[in-house]
C-alpha cells in the first residue's frame, strides 16, 4: 500500500450486485445449468434493442448543432449530460471524432470499461480478449473483418477504456443528409459506429 | 394470453421497467445479465412463471425498498438467490462467499486484464473438477 495513488486506482471494482451476479452465474456454470453463450445471446437480444440510442442522439445532436459539437469536444461528460445520460459511476467520457484523416477505435479488455449510459450493454465480442490485443496490433484487419475498409493513407487511433475515462467515437455524418431531424439522423448511428469498428450508415440504407 | 410462444412469461415479471417498445430497460450490464440467467434457467424448466412471480413479488414489496423501482433488479437479484437456495441448486452461504471472493478478485487485477475468480487473493485455487 506504498503507492501514491491510493485514493483511486483501484483499477477494478465490482458492485455487491455485480458481484452477486457473478457470484450466481458461477454456481450455475459449474452445476452446468447454464451455457455463457445462451446468456450472450439473450443480453444481445435486448441490447440491440435499448442500448445504443442515448449515443445515437448525442451524435445526432453534435451533426446538427456546432455549438453542441464544440462542447462535446471539450467536455464531453458535462455535454452528454446535458442530454441526461450520465454514468452512475462517475466515470468520465471524452468524445473523439472521426474526419477525413483519422478514424477512431475504442477498446478495453473488460466489460467493465464500457461507456453504458450512451451504449448501453457492451457487445460480446467487445470483452473477448481477442479483440482488444488484435485492436491494438493490427486496427486494419480487425475493422476489415468488421466490413470496414478505410482508405491507406486514412490514420487509424485506437483508444483505451479506463474505468476513469471511456469514450465515444462520433463517426463522420454521412453525405447527402443536410437538413434532416435529429430523430432522423440518430437512426444512422449504429452502435459499431459509436465503437469505432463500423460507420454511420448511408441514408439510402436507413431503415 | 395474447403472447406469442417466442415471448418468456419471464418478460411479464411485476414490475419490469420498459422502453417505449416494450423491451425491458436495463441500466446496468449486471441487470442484463441476472435478466438473462432468468430467462434461461425458467427456458430451461428449474422453475415455473408462477413460482418465479411469486418471489419477485414478495422481494419487490418487502420494507424499504425504494419507492421510484429503481431498485427493481436488486429485488430481482434476492428473489433469484432465494428461489435457487430453495431448489436446492445454491446455497445462500456459498452464494455470499463467491460474492466476496469475486469482489476480492476484482480489486486484485490490474486494468486491461480479465478479472478472474482465481484472482482473488483469498482463495485456494481448487485442484478437482
Amino acid at each position: 500500500m506504498s503507492g501514491d495513488h491510493h485514493d483511486h486506482h483501484h483499477d477494478n471494482h465490482y458492485s455487491d450486485m455485480q458481484a452477486r451476479v457473478r457470484a450466481l452465474e458461477t454456481v450455475l456454470t459449474e452445476k452446468g445449468l447454464i451455457d455463457p453463450g445462451a446468456l450472450d445471446a439473450i443480453v444481445e437480444t435486448y441490447e440491440t434493442k435499448v442500448g445504443p440510442r442515448n449515443g445515437a442522439r448525442v451524435v445526432a445532436r453534435a451533426w446538427s448543432d456546432a455549438a453542441f459539437a464544440d462542447w462535446l469536444s471539450r467536455d464531453a461528460t458535462a455535454a452528454i449530460a446535458s442530454l441526461g445520460y450520465t454514468g452512475r459511476q462517475g466515470e468520465h467520457m471524452r468524445a473523439v471524432f472521426n474526419t477525413n484523416a483519422t478514424h477512431n477505435l475504442v477498446v478495453c479488455t473488460l466489460c467493465s470499461c464500457y461507456p453504458w449510459s450512451v451504449l448501453g450493454l457492451p457487445p460480446v465480442w467487445y470483452k473477448a480478449p481477442a479483440y482488444r490485443s488484435r485492436a491494438v496490433i493490427d486496427p486494419r484487419g480487425v475493422l476489415r473483418e468488421f466490413g470496414v475498409t478505410l482508405p491507406e493513407e486514412k490514420r487509424i487511433r485506437v483508444w483505451d477504456s479506463t474505468a476513469e475515462l471511456r469514450y465515444l467515437v462520433v463517426p463522420q455524418r454521412p453525405a447527402g443528409t443536410d437538413g434532416w431531424s435529429e430523430a432522423d439522423l440518430a437512426g444512422l448511428v449504429t452502435r459499431d459506429s459509436m465503437i469505432g469498428t463500423g460507420l454511420a450508415r448511408l441514408p439510402e440504407t436507413a431503415a | 394470453m395474447s403472447l406469442c410462444d417466442a415471448v418468456s412469461p419471464l418478460l411479464v415479471s411485476p414490475g419490469l421497467p420498459r422502453s417505449g417498445e416494450g423491451d425491458p430497460v436495463f441500466a446496468e450490464p449486471w441487470q442484463a445479465e441476472v435478466f438473462a440467467i432468468t430467462v434461461h434457467l425458467h427456458e430451461r424448466g428449474l422453475f415455473t412463471w408462477p413460482e418465479w412471480a411469486s418471489h419477485l413479488t414478495l422481494e419487490v414489496h418487502r420494507a424499504g425498498r425504494a419507492e421510484d423501482g429503481s431498485d427493481y433488479f436488486e429485488a430481482w437479484v434476492a428473489a433469484l438467490t432465494r428461489l435457487l437456495a430453495e431448489k436446492g441448486v445454491a446455497d445462500e452461504t456459498l452464494v455470499l462467499a463467491l460474492q466476496q471472493s469475486w469482489q476480492r478478485a476484482a480489486e486484485a487485477t490490474p486494468h486491461g486484464q480479465p478479472i478472474q475468480l482465481e484472482n482473488d487473493p483469498h482463495r485456494s485455487r481448487r485442484a478437482e473438477e
